[in-house]
């Protein structure tokens, strides 16, 4: 295999195992803790190894997830103090962790293979240097096994637990009354969320993996109200992500993960203003649409109003019904084209008239307000 | 054979230093609908947490059919105050309401056909027949109340807590929650309601219990739900009863 397909397989893998998990961690408004659990489990790996002296040991995974599930732990309890919001505690405690892993990595981890820039950066076209050998034969690199494996755990774990992750994600109080541990499903989420970042974290770089847990989830959020296709749709979005970047990074010889993370946002922007439904575009015309009905229905009411009474010349002034609606004069032409195409009203000399058939239209929309 | 459903013996929480609900004894029997009100702040919400487990007193207990509750959970259904959750959250109508099923199947199995018809059984129930495959962020807030209702029908259980279900709804999911909650009680279930509205206090129930951190009066309402007792619950600037003579 060559090393450009190894890599590129390597991003799609890292990117579907970040892309599962994200969604939940938007769902469960949580992003941010993706920042803050991405960083701070740099202090578990640096712990493991201290204790193990070894840089390969199994160790360092249950270390890191330790961390995360610790960062997640104080946040709370910080939080559950009432004394600041959550985002203030995760301003507290991941720069808190984070900066003694950077000591510890200084003063007593100089010279191994821990480097700052590594963690925060990674690099991806470093993945195929490091190879696995099973039985003498090289298999392929380390990290992509890795990666595999933790993909296939955090699938698992979706796939088994996806009722109660469901379940305790909308409604953690209803959860708790049926006798689901919402602390179990919480902590064991935020555990595998810490084991890959872990993971991911040689491989592509902690920005990477917050770009990839976030980014391709929040994109299918906007292009899907069912929780299987948001799945399936931010994995999706997540590998092109991967793929293009790459093309990209290789085209104009950039970094990798840079480039990766660039095509993340530049297509969370694009579905922001595109999306079918919940798109820029879609909410300004459908915006501008009720706006006019609304105008619409106000201006009918207003005529229906005032039929027949004294003040009907007064009201039903075309040249100054504008300063009794508080309009726009423009606004009003708009609107009034509207109304007498739709043969709601006719306009006699300066006088405006409902017809028949406006009458109808009017309670029936009066009906349809007060029912 | 225990005489009363449920019971509850001095029973204080308190958030931080401020205690919101000061040794509460209630013994509900079997059967009836209870309104729980009192002025804001009264401990209404915390009140029925309390009683299931959602908040930890510092003293006191509660007992279902004189068991604790642990034992009990399949017994009990729960509404939840409808603005606890995120109706943008992906999922239909179907699926909420399936949701009530989950204490019934337990860990890790999926629901079925069974499952799935009780829960469009229920959602009729709730006259939301024809919104069942509707995106719940697509609901108005009658509707998502509603959903919550049909949700609590499939749990089949024996006591519901319910936490403000009138809030905000209009008249016709009102007059849809009445009837379930009649129906309900009609069956030989225990409907317990966090409830603001003193004018329907009377129409609606037939307990009242009436809060103000501490516990003010329960019992019968038309015995226990009278001026002097509301005067009791919320200060003199009650004027609620003498507008409806």
């Amino acid at each position: 295999m060559s090393p450009q397909l190894e890599i590129i397989i390597t991003a799609i893998i890292v990117s579907s195992a970040c892309a599962l998990l994200g969604v939940f961690l938007i769902l469960r408004k949580m992003a941010m803790m993706t920042d803050a659990i991405s960083h701070t489990i740099l202090l578990g790996i640096v712990v493991a190894f201290l204790l193990t002296k070894s840089i390969n040991s199994p160790l360092l995974i249950i270390g890191t997830a330790l961390m995360g599930v610790l960062t997640v732990y104080l946040t709370e309890v910080l939080k559950r103090t009432k004394l600041m919001a959550e985002d203030s505690a995760i301003g507290i405690v991941f720069p808190l962790l984070f900066s003694i892993a950077i000591i510890l990595i200084t003063k007593y981890a100089g010279n191994v293979h821990l480097d700052i820039d590594s963690v925060l950066l990674g690099e991806l076209a470093f993945v195929p240097f490091d190879r696995l050998i099973v039985f003498g034969r090289d298999i392929g690199p380390k990290s992509t096994y890795i990666m595999l494996t933790i993909l296939l755990i955090d699938g698992v774990f979706v796939i088994l637990f996806f009722k109660e992750l469901k379940l305790v994600t909308f409604d953690a109080a209803l959860a708790s009354v049926l006798g689901f541990s919402s602390v179990f499903i919480h902590y064991s989420l935020m555990g595998l969320v810490s084991v890959t970042a872990v993971g991911a974290f040689e491989a592509v770089g902690s920005i990477l993996v917050i770009a990839f847990m976030i980014g391709p989830p929040v994109s299918a959020y906007m292009l899907t109200d069912k929780l299987k296709n948001m799945l399936m749709l931010s994995i999706g979005i997540g590998i092109v992500n991967a793929v293009i970047g790459y093309q990209l990074a290789a085209l104009l010889d950039v970094s990798i993960a840079g480039s990766i993370a660039t095509v993340i946002g530049i297509t969370f922007l694009l579905i922001f203003i595109f999306a079918p439904k919940r798109g820029m575009i879609t909410i300004g015309y459908t915006r501008h649409v009720r706006k006019i009905g609304f105008a619409v229905n106000s201006l009918l009411f207003h005529l229906h109003n005032h039929e027949g009474t004294e003040k009907e010349k007064v009201e039903s002034n075309r040249q100054t019904l504008h300063h009794h609606l508080h309009w726009d004069k423009k606004f009003l032409d708009i609107i009034l084209k509207k109304v007498i195409n739709l043969n709601y009203v006719t306009q006699k000399e300066e006088y405006l008239k409902l017809t028949q058939e406006g009458r109808d239209y009017t309670l029936k929309a009066y009906q349809d307000i007060t029912s | 054979m225990q005489k009363y459903l449920i019971e509850v013996e001095d029973m204080t929480v308190a958030y931080q230093e401020k205690p919101v609900l000061w040794d509460i004894d209630l013994k509900i029997p079997k059967g009836i609908l209870m309104a729980i009100v009192g002025p804001n702040g009264a401990g209404k919400s915390t009140l029925i947490k309390a009683m299931l487990n959602l908040i930890k007193p510092i003293s006191g207990k509660v007992l279902f059919n004189g068991k604790s509750y642990e034992s009990q959970r399949r017994y009990i259904g729960y509404v939840p105050q409808r603005g606890s959750v995120d109706w943008d959250f992906p999922t239909s109508v179907l699926d909420v309401v399936l949701m009530g099923t989950y204490g019934q199947i337990g860990w890790i199995k999926r629901p079925g056909k069974k499952q799935k018809e009780m829960a469009l059984n229920a959602i009729k129930e709730v006259g939301m027949e024809t919104f069942s495959q509707r995106q719940i962020s697509q609901l108005s807030g009658g509707q998502q109340q509603r959903v919550f209702l049909a949700r609590a029908l499939v749990q089949d259980a024996d006591i519901y807590f319910m936490d403000e279900p009138f809030q905000g709804v209009d008249a016709k999911t009102e007059k849809a929650i009445i009837h379930i909650l009649k129906k309900l009680r009609k069956r030989g279930k225990t409907v317990i309601v966090v409830h603001h509205d003193l004018q329907t206090v009377k129409e609606y129930f037939d307990w009242v219990t009436l809060l103000n951190t501490r516990l003010i009066k329960y019992g019968n309402v038309d015995e226990v739900f009278t001026d002097e007792n509301l005067k009791m619950t919320y200060g003199s600037s009650v004027r609620v009863l003498s507008r409806e003579a």
